[in-house]
């Protein structure tokens, strides 16, 4: 009988645990959960108080054989006490996400066995609103949603004016203990970037930029999908992101180039070939 | 003391024209208490409509992976629910109710303006009208929000966004037309002695509604109009490769939807603070504060909009603006509930079934609020923004803010507009199954978006607990659609078998109870002088007195003039 059931011990153990966000894979992820935990306690505290209250007042105040009801019409100080109350919670909460704000919005410094990043890739359109490390240096992937699929473009253009740089689709593969910072763009309609144990959500919308950032300290796979209605696709534009050690994200890198490099010279190759068919100087446009 | 004896002169006409009867009179009438009728029942038509829109989402979604709806109709159910529960029950709804007893409770014959009256409902059919044909065609399906470019011709080519278009024209003009009747009747056509201080409650959530469309729907109207350009004349208002931007779009739609939001909750917080002194038998806690905070929110109401937009590029500084006027705003919405609770305490509380649903609705509205504070603290919005999260908070504040206290009017209001009770045990059961139905749908829904289910998915994988939290959420629903049948039933019921209610059966505060059940044409042959923001309590309190103090006035028909009484000449 002294033995807590496992379900319940865990219950016991993480409380509320179903009910607070998902984190566990980047530092700001960590810290929004914390904060919402926070505020998590003071709702509670708030909700089990004013809850109570309704309750004990239809209770206690149910309408019996010779009760006669108070005609009390306000009270001054009591109206004033809790107006001042409620506005003294909610600054504290204020106080408290800004005492929590830069863990969220400040990215940290790579690790030392983190991927060698240069500081140097920056794209020609990174705005003064992205959130670098204090050291400059990470890893910046432009995330492109598109319906109904996300692309993430690395750095390392081969050509000029950022053509040729290595890209994959849907999966996005990273290196560990790397600060990651990513510039949310869209060709299409309006997206929402999202894999919820990495940080918040952040909208890609067609002419702007949005960034954010993560760092991953495990190997693993993290999955999220696009949050914003953006067509009969969208509950299939599932994002993955998938953290491995820096030497294999580098490996995987220069196959990615490798395979592009192929691709590419096999449309070259197919594109000669229907010129041959159909005749030189045809514009081809299937 | 004031008797008054000599019979007014009359003019008595010979050759007046028959009054209309049958559907033609329906079809003809300006008198502000059919047109309110009209309303009711044309906008809980579409509540049922909403209703099975709803309740077909929750049955594909009871399911992972179902394949019971097709993507292209689930986005259609989701789009036709939110604007049909938003534009066509909700907001209309608050003006059918404010339509019928607006005028009863200042004292007045009829509205300001009663021809622009019936325009105003006139506008609000065809604007659904509009929009439920587009269910022949194709019908929208880019979400009641219709984010561009989504809506935009490229991505929405049917012309069911333009049907949505045109209902926001068209329920635009008529909630602008009817906000302009409803402040040009208040401040205009209230009974002697009713000033500004001893105005209804209801009157007061009313006047807030009614100046926060005049300021709110222009700007969706002017945004669906550039919208409407943008898709068929070639404007870029919206569109980023002609210099437009998409982000306007959400600045536009949310500086009006935001204000939405308190345009449906507000009359709602009017409805509590009539009901609730009415069966705690005891004044309302703090009239000046709710008064105040009503126009309060309203105010604060216009400069939290950018918080449904945590998540788009938007500047930091602006981001920290609104979380604080969000913060903000939760204080006068504490206050009213602080005093609502305290209204309660040393009352004698009578369990009708409009209590109930007052009841019902602090305890709901409670959780709505706190699930916004977290919603405003923005980093958290971030991993909470258009989740399931959202999906309760919105059913929490607007079904169970709105729609339980339009529950609560209906229950409190259908012996003045028909004559008759409704069934008191009919109305329990509604309570306590939509009570229960919809804490079973929506409080786990909280924890659906926590585990990183969005919003708008029409399927979703068999991954954790989802596919039982969402099977709760659907039973739930039909069990929320069963409370809602109880009453309609109910309704059915009452009108033809229900108890004779006589003029006011609740022992009520407020003047619509002054006159006979359903009231006459005009009204009140005779308008009270106010006194206090509680003339029917004055005028019992004075019939107790003179009948020797035991004998309570129960009026079986139309009421004698009390004094103070001022006789209006027609």
């Amino acid at each position: 009988m002294n033995r807590i059931p496992p379900a319940l011990s865990h219950i016991l153990t993480t409380p509320f645990a179903f009910f607070t966000p998902q984190s566990g894979g980047s530092p700001n992820a960590d810290q929004i959960d914390s904060l919402y935990k926070i505020t998590l306690y003071v709702a509670l505290v708030i909700f089990v108080l004013v809850e109570g209250a309704l309750g004990y007042a239809l209770w206690r105040f149910r309408a019996r054989k010779g009760a006669v009801a108070a005609q009390i019409r306000g009270n001054t100080r009591l109206e004033l006490g809790w107006t001042l109350g409620a506005a003294v919670i909610l600054l504290a909460l204020a106080v408290l996400t800004f005492a929590k704000l830069s863990s969220i919005q400040d990215p940290p410094n790579s690790g030392p066995e983190g991927a060698l990043v240069s500081d140097r890739n920056a794209r020609a359109y990174a705005s003064t609103e992205r959130k670098l490390p204090p050291d400059g240096k990470a890893l910046r992937i432009t995330v492109v949603g598109r319906q109904f699929v996300w692309e993430y473009v690395y750095p390392g253009a081969s050509e000029a004016d950022g053509l040729g740089a290595p890209y994959s689709y849907e999966e996005m593969v990273v290196p560990t203990n790397t600060t990651v910072s990513l510039d949310i763009v869209s060709a299409d309609v309006v997206h929402s970037w999202w894999v919820p144990r990495l940080g918040g959500k952040f909208q890609a919308m067609p002419g702007y930029h949005n960034y954010t950032w993560f760092k991953i300290e495990k190997p693993g796979v993290y999955r999220g999908q696009c949050a914003l209605i953006c067509g009969r696709g969208h509950a299939r534009m599932i994002a993955t992101v998938k953290a491995v050690p820096p030497a294999q994200f580098e490996a995987w890198l220069t196959e990615q180039k490798k395979l592009i490099a192929q691709a590419n010279a096999a449309a070259q190759a197919s594109r000669a070939k229907l010129a041959k068919q159909v005749g030189a100087g045809q514009v081809l446009n299937p | 003391m004031a008797t008054y004896a000599a019979p007014i002169p009359q003019i008595v006409a010979h050759d007046a024209k028959p009054e209309p009867r049958g559907w033609t009179s329906w079809m003809t009438t300006t008198d502000h208490k059919r047109i309110g009728i009209m309303y009711m029942v044309t906008t809980f038509v579409f509540f049922a409509l909403g209703g099975v829109e709803a309740l077909m989402i929750r049955l594909q979604l009871g399911l992972p992976e179902n394949t019971l709806i097709s993507p292209q109709i689930y986005n259609q159910l989701f789009t036709m629910h939110g604007t049909t529960m938003i534009f066509l029950f909700v907001v209309p709804m608050m003006a059918g109710l404010a339509n019928y007893f607006v005028p009863l409770m200042i004292g007045a014959r009829d509205m300001a303006y009663p021809r622009l009256n019936a325009l105003s409902y006139w506008l609000l059919l065809a604007g659904g009208l509009v929009f439920y044909a587009s269910i022949f065609w194709n019908p929208p399906e880019a979400g009641w929000t219709s984010y561009v470019p989504l809506s935009s011709i490229n991505y929405s080519p049917g012309g069911g966004q333009d049907a949505w278009i045109f209902l926001i024209h068209l329920t635009g003009l008529s909630s602008i037309l009817g906000a302009i009747n409803f402040y040009a009747t208040i401040a205009n056509m209230r009974a002697r002695g009713m000033s500004w201080g001893r105005l209804p409650l209801f009157v007061w959530a009313i006047l807030t509604y009614s100046i926060l469309i005049i300021f709110a729907m222009p700007v969706i109207a002017g945004a669906v109009t550039m919208l409407l350009t943008d898709r068929h004349f070639g404007t870029h208002f919206f569109d980023p490769s002609g210099g437009g931007s998409a982000l306007l779009w959400q600045h536009l739609f949310w500086f009006f939807g935001h204000p939405e939001v308190y345009i449906m909750v507000l009359p709602g917080f009017g409805i509590v603070s009539e009901i609730l002194p009415v069966f705690a038998r005891k004044p309302i806690f703090g009239y000046k504060a709710i008064a105040a905070s009503t126009v309060a929110i309203a105010f604060l109401g216009f400069l939290t909009w950018a918080h449904h937009m945590f998540t788009a590029p938007i500047p930091e500084a602006v981001v920290i603006f609104v979380m604080m006027s969000s913060f903000l705003i939760a204080v006068p919405t504490g206050v009213k509930i602080f005093n609502w609770i305290a209204t309660l305490w040393h009352g004698t509380v009578e369990f009708k079934t409009p209590l109930l649903f007052c009841a019902g609705f602090i305890a709901l509205f409670v959780i709505g609020g706190i699930s916004g504070v977290f919603l405003a603290v923005f980093p958290v919005d971030w991993q909470l923004n258009e989740t399931y999260f959202v999906v309760a908070h919105i059913h929490f504040v607007l079904m169970g803010g709105a729609v339980f206290t339009i529950f609560a009017a209906i229950y409190y209001w259908f012996p003045k507009i028909t004559g008759r009770m409704m069934s008191e045990s009919l109305g329990k059961l509604s309570f306590y199954l939509m009570f229960f139905g919809f804490l079973a749908t929506f409080l786990i829904q909280h924890v659906i978006g926590l585990d990183g289910m969005p919003r708008r998915v029409y399927e979703y994988p068999n991954v954790g607990n989802l596919a039982l939290y969402n099977l709760i959420s659907t039973i739930g629903s039909f069990i929320l659609a069963a409370g809602v049948l109880v009453t309609i039933v109910n309704v059915a019921r009452s009108l033809k078998r229900g108890a004779i209610a006589g003029p006011d059966p609740w022992k009520a505060n407020t003047l619509e109870w002054f006159t006979t059940s359903p009231p006459p044409a005009n009204n009140f042959d005779a308008v009270p002088l106010v006194r206090s923001y509680e003339p029917m309590k004055d005028i019992r309190r004075e019939i107790q007195q003179r009948t020797s103090g035991t004998r309570e006035w129960a009026g079986s028909a139309s009421p004698s003039v009390p004094a103070g009484a001022t006789q209006v000449g027609v």
